[in-house]
Parts: structure tokens; C-alpha cells; sequence
């Protein structure tokens, strides 16, 4: 459904099947499909996590954390049942990748599954799907359905007498959803609040087995990984950060789309020469370089800045879900911070007060800056109530409701100034500012 | 009270996992699309399948935002003002959905035909503004995009 677009910089790995018709297991198969999970039949669980490590792939629902090792964390003997969950909870603001794997290339995904369960031993793998994208749960029922058909999944895979079965399962509208353990939580049917850890869902996840639950990205990259080896996937990125990921260009750029750029590519060019530059000619003033959960970039932060996941931690960043929103010139700060706030306090679980506390007061004292209600001391009140945040939740969302609005307040400090003492906002042309405390 | 198709599916369903109850957020979801929101009998129903009360299930409905106690619109129209898309004219989008459908946020027309949400992101940043009908997309729209859209549905209902 969503346009597909192309870049020469691109390496077109996870996305090499888009707009083949890869939906069709026999097209599929005839693009290389189901020969990876074959090949890993064939191997040790050790041999297959090593060569997930070896192609140092991470984490690409955001976390960055390296896929192997979390596989190795799984104990070899467990009294439970094993399982692999896929997190297709896609819901981060700027996100928009997963959507385009599981509609053109859901086979990737069954295949990704089957062999990090091979790989840790399990039998059952579950792939859940947020509740706005019900066509793809369609197209991946269809693919299951097919897979069963074939013999590819079931009592004896491939004939090889292991067995494995795969389900589908899908959200009702949740962000929160998106965290490991929350994500588990929906899963057996409750409300997602998140659980504390640890222990970790490796050890003790679904229905208290041990569990690896991976990005829709992730896993549908380890079929691609097990064919042409590890060593080679890693080359395509810079040491620790293998691979290549897809990068959701979305706001004022001239092209946006989902592009499938090498890591360690410098944003840049992502932005002017992928992206074709800034709608309408302006200038860049900020990029959101990983969804709404990541601390925002002044315009001479971006144009230096490579996009990998090391590149990121090493200025107290995060590279995130890869999707990268732009910001021209004209963009208020104070009414995006208003949005993004407005988002977290809409998706707080409640569960614990600083993220339902934080989010809500945040909220209010946005939307009255925004509107030319706001004190001089309000400016380091809204930076002190998000530091106050940071790391004192439950779960990460306090974390990604804090992170933009730090990092908005310190760098664009001026822009709460200047909305001050009732002045309106001075990128709106709407005159009179609206009442306050809405 | 479900088609016999749907029952028969939730019969699967239940099977999928070692818990009944773990079948019943999706179960939820299918049963809103069938009867059009989740009334007190959907829930009764819908908590035998899964052996659980009444109030564990009411307890699951409030925490997820697609699930609705109340009848909505024929047509839910679902405008996405989250940043990619507020950048992109979603607010702007939101705006001329009211005016148009003559309704608000989470309101439902007196026919019954449309009901409207401002949503947050449902996954279409790179394709922005855009909004949910029910469950189809639509990208890229402008406001006078927006009203062939709205009219479509308008003319489908007719139909």
C-alpha cells in the first residue's frame, strides 16, 4: 500500500524482496526464501548464534543491543517451554519500517523466527502485530497458513523431525505495548504494564519461559545473515555495528520514504541528498534521529553526525528506531515539545507515579507556554520535572517522555523565551494565543 | 451472538497458547469488528470463552485505545496528528475532518455514519499526514484529498 522508493547509496538487503510479490511462498522460494532455515537445521544452536554474533547485528526496534548475545542468554535446559516472540508492536512516533517488511516480505519474518528458535530452542514462536495494521495481519495469517501447507512449520520441519509452530497475534492500540515485558503482558492477555526485571525475559518471559523477543527488523535480517554469512552483513556497517537498517525518512524532506542505508551512513546525506533536501528550500533547524524517544539534533549536530549505534552513544545520544524526522526552520520547539508530551501523557500506563505524574504536568505546562501563559521559571522547571524522570520509571517510557523535552529545552532554550509574558507563538500567525490550561 | 465463522475461529484461537486468556485481547478486537463495539453481552460472552470474569475483562478493554465500549461511526475516521504528520498538515487535516463531518474528538454523528479520533501514530510517518478508516489507510492527503476520501465512503454507504 505505502510508495516504495530508491536511493543509489542503498544496500537492499532486508528490503531486497519489496515489490517482488514476496507475499507468495513459491515467489518467495524462488528468491532465495526458506534456504536459510534450512541451512541452520543443519547447524548447532552455537554455530547460529555465532554467526549472529559475528555479524555484530543489533537490536533494530531501537535498543541497539547486539541480537547474538541476547539469544546466548537463554539457558540451554529449561523445565518450561522456549519461546520466540517478534515485537511487531511497531508505535514509535517517526517508525514506519516494520509495516513495509511485514507487508512485502512476511516469509522473512516466519523464517527469522524459526531459526532463533532453532538457535535457543524453542518451538513456538508467536508474532505479534500491532492492532492498527490489520492487513498485515492478514497477509502474515496467509503466510503462516502457507507455511504450515508446504511442511515448513509444523510437527516435522522440513522433514527433518524437529518440529515448530508459529502463531500470529495482534494489539488493540497500545505504545507502551512496544516494551519487552509489556509486550508479554499483552501476550497472555492483561493490561501491559510492565514487570520488573529482573529477572529478564530470557530467563523468565512468556507464561514464565524463557523467551527472546526481537524487533520485526531484526529478525526478518537473520535469514539474510545466515546466507551470506556473518562476517560479510557486519562489513556493510562499521565495527559493532553491522549491517544495514531501514531509515523512515519522514517531515520536511523532499523524499521521504522507508530507505535501506548501510549504518555508520552520515545523516547528511541521509537527510539532503537520500531525503533531497528541506520542503519549500528553508533550512534545517532539528532532526528527530530515531523516533520521538531519542534527544533531538540542532541542525550543525545532524549534518555531523554518522548513523550508527556507536556513533550516537559516544555524544550521550541514541540512534532508536530509525526513524528520523526533520525539522525546518519554521518549526516551533515549544509546540513540538507540546506534541511529543502530549503523546507520552496519552500512552502512560499509570502504573508508576513519576511517568504518570511527570508526563501529565509536563503536558499542562507545555500547553500553557504554547499558549503564552508561561513564567520565566517554568523554563527550568519543565527541564528539572523530565531530569527527574530519567531513570526512575518502571519501564522506559518515563525515559522516552524525558529524553526530547531535555533535550528541546536545553538546545532551544530561546524559543521558550520567546513566548513569554503572553506573546504568541511567534511561527503561528494566529494572533491571540488560546486560553491556557487546556 | 458471533457468526458462526468468527466462533469457530475463537474456538481456534484459544488453542494458540498455553493460557485461554491470552487469546483475548486479539478476540476482543475481532468481536468490535463484527458486533461495531464491545456491549455488556460481547463481554460476557467473551469472558466464558477465556475463563475470566466480567471485570478482568472490562479491566483489559480500558487499557487499549482501539477498543470501544460504546457504539462508534459506520466509518471511524482516524486522523494521525503525531509529529510526523502534525509537520505534514495533520492538525490542519484534523481540523477540516470536524468541520466536515460536523463532529469532534471521539464524537459520532447522529446517523451514525461517522464517528472521528485523533489518533497517535499509526505507522504512516513516511507517508504523512495520513488517516485510518476503520482499518484502511489513506497517505498523503491534503484536505481536498480528504474530502474525496470521506466521500467515498459517504457514497458506500448508499450503497
Amino acid at each position: 500500500m505505502a510508495d516504495l522508493v530508491s536511493h543509489p547509496d542503498e544496500i537492499k538487503v532486508v528490503s531486497s524482496r519489496f515489490g517482488k510479490g514476496a507475499t507468495n511462498i513459491d515467489r518467495y522460494i524462488e528468491l532465495d526464501g526458506y534456504k536459510a532455515v534450512r541451512k541452520a537445521l543443519d547447524m548447532t544452536p552455537d554455530a547460529i548464534i555465532n554467526e549472529v554474533k559475528t555479524s555484530s547485528l543489533r537490536g533494530r526496534g531501537g535498543a541497539g543491543f547486539p541480537t547474538g548475545m541476547k539469544w546466548s542468554f537463554v539457558p540451554k535446559e529449561s523445565a518450561k517451554p522456549k519461546y520466540v516472540l517478534v515485537n511487531g508492536d511497531e508505535s514509535e512516533p517517526g517508525t514506519c519500517k516494520d509495516r513495509l517488511i511485514l507487508e512485502h516480505d512476511p516469509h522473512a519474518v516466519i523464517e527469522g523466527v524459526m531459526i532463533a528458535g532453532l538457535a535457543v530452542g524453542a518451538q513456538k514462536g508467536y508474532i505479534y502485530i500491532r492492532g492498527e495494521y490489520r492487513y498485515l495481519l492478514t497477509i502474515m495469517q496467509k503466510a503462516i497458513d502457507d507455511a504450515y501447507a508446504k511442511g515448513f512449520l509444523g510437527d516435522n520441519i522440513f522433514g527433518s523431525g524437529k518440529k515448530f509452530d508459529c502463531y500470529w497475534h495482534t494489539g488493540a492500540g497500545a505504545y507502551e505495548v512496544g516494551e519487552e515485558s509489556a509486550l508479554m503482558e499483552s501476550l497472555e492477555g492483561k493490561r501491559g504494564i510492565p514487570r520488573i526485571r529482573p529477572p529478564f525475559p530470557a530467563v523468565v518471559g512468556l507464561w514464565g519461559g524463557p523467551t527472546v523477543i526481537n524487533n520485526v527488523e531484526t529478525l526478518a535480517s537473520v535469514p539474510h545473515i545466515m546466507l551470506m554469512g556473518g562476517q560479510k552483513f557486519a562489513d556493510f556497517g562499521p565495527p559493532k555495528n553491522g549491517g544495514t537498517r531501514l531509515f523512515c525518512l519522514s517531515g520536511h524532506v523532499n523524499k521521504p520514504g522507508v530507505y535501506e542505508m548501510p549504518l555508520g551512513y552520515p545523516m547528511e546525506k541521509l537527510i539532503y541528498e537520500v531525503g533531497g533536501g528541506i520542503t519549500n528550500g528553508k533550512k534545517l533547524k532539528a532532526v528527530v534521529p530515531g523516533g520521538s524517544s531519542t534527544y533531538l539534533l540542532t541542525a550543525e549536530e545532524a549534518v555531523k553526525m554518522n548513523c550508527d549505534f556507536d556513533s550516537f552513544a559516544k555524544t550521550g545520544g541514541f540512534l532508536g528506531s530509525g526513524g528520523v524526522v526533520v525539522l525546518d526552520e519554521d518549526t516551533c520547539m515549544v509546540k513540538f515539545a507540546l506534541r511529543v508530551m502530549k503523546f507520552y501523557q496519552h500512552e502512560s500506563c499509570g502504573w508508576c507515579i513519576p511517568c504518570r505524574e511527570g508526563t501529565d504536568w509536563l503536558k499542562k505546562t507545555l500547553t500553557r507556554f504554547h499558549s503564552g501563559g508561561g513564567v520565566k521559571k517554568d523554563i527550568d522547571n519543565i527541564n528539572y520535572l523530565a531530569q527527574n524522570m530519567l531513570g526512575r520509571t518502571f519501564c522506559p517510557l518515563g525515559d522516552a517522555a524525558a529524553i526530547p523535552t531535555i533535550s528541546i529545552v536545553q538546545k532551544w532554550r530561546q524559543e521558550f523565551e520567546d513566548h513569554l509574558e503572553g506573546r504568541p507563538c511567534p511561527y503561528e500567525n494566529k494572533g491571540i494565543p488560546e486560553p491556557a490550561f487546556a | 451472538m458471533f457468526s458462526e465463522q468468527l466462533s469457530k475461529k475463537f474456538d481456534k484461537m484459544v488453542t494458540n497458547y498455553p493460557t485461554k486468556r491470552s487469546a483475548l485481547v486479539p478476540m476482543l478486537l475481532f468481536a468490535q469488528d463484527e458486533v461495531g463495539y464491545l456491549s455488556e453481552e460481547v463481554i460476557a460472552d467473551l469472558a466464558k470463552r477465556v475463563e475470566l470474569t466480567e471485570l478482568e475483562v472490562k479491566n483489559v478493554i480500558s487499557y487499549y485505545s482501539m477498543l470501544h465500549t460504546k457504539p462508534m461511526g459506520k466509518y471511524h475516521v482516524q486522523v494521525c496528528t503525531n509529529i510526523s504528520c502534525m509537520l505534514r498538515g495533520g492538525e490542519e487535516l484534523l481540523d477540516h475532518c470536524k468541520s466536515k463531518l460536523g463532529i469532534g474528538h471521539k464524537q459520532t454523528q447522529a446517523d451514525g455514519l461517522f464517528s472521528l479520533e485523533e489518533v497517535e501514530c499509526i505507522g504512516a510517518c513516511s507517508w504523512a499526514p495520513a488517516v485510518q478508516v476503520n482499518y484502511d489507510f489513506h497517505e498523503n492527503l491534503t484536505p481536498a484529498r480528504m474530502d474525496k476520501v470521506l466521500d467515498t465512503y459517504a457514497k458506500k454507504a448508499k450503497q
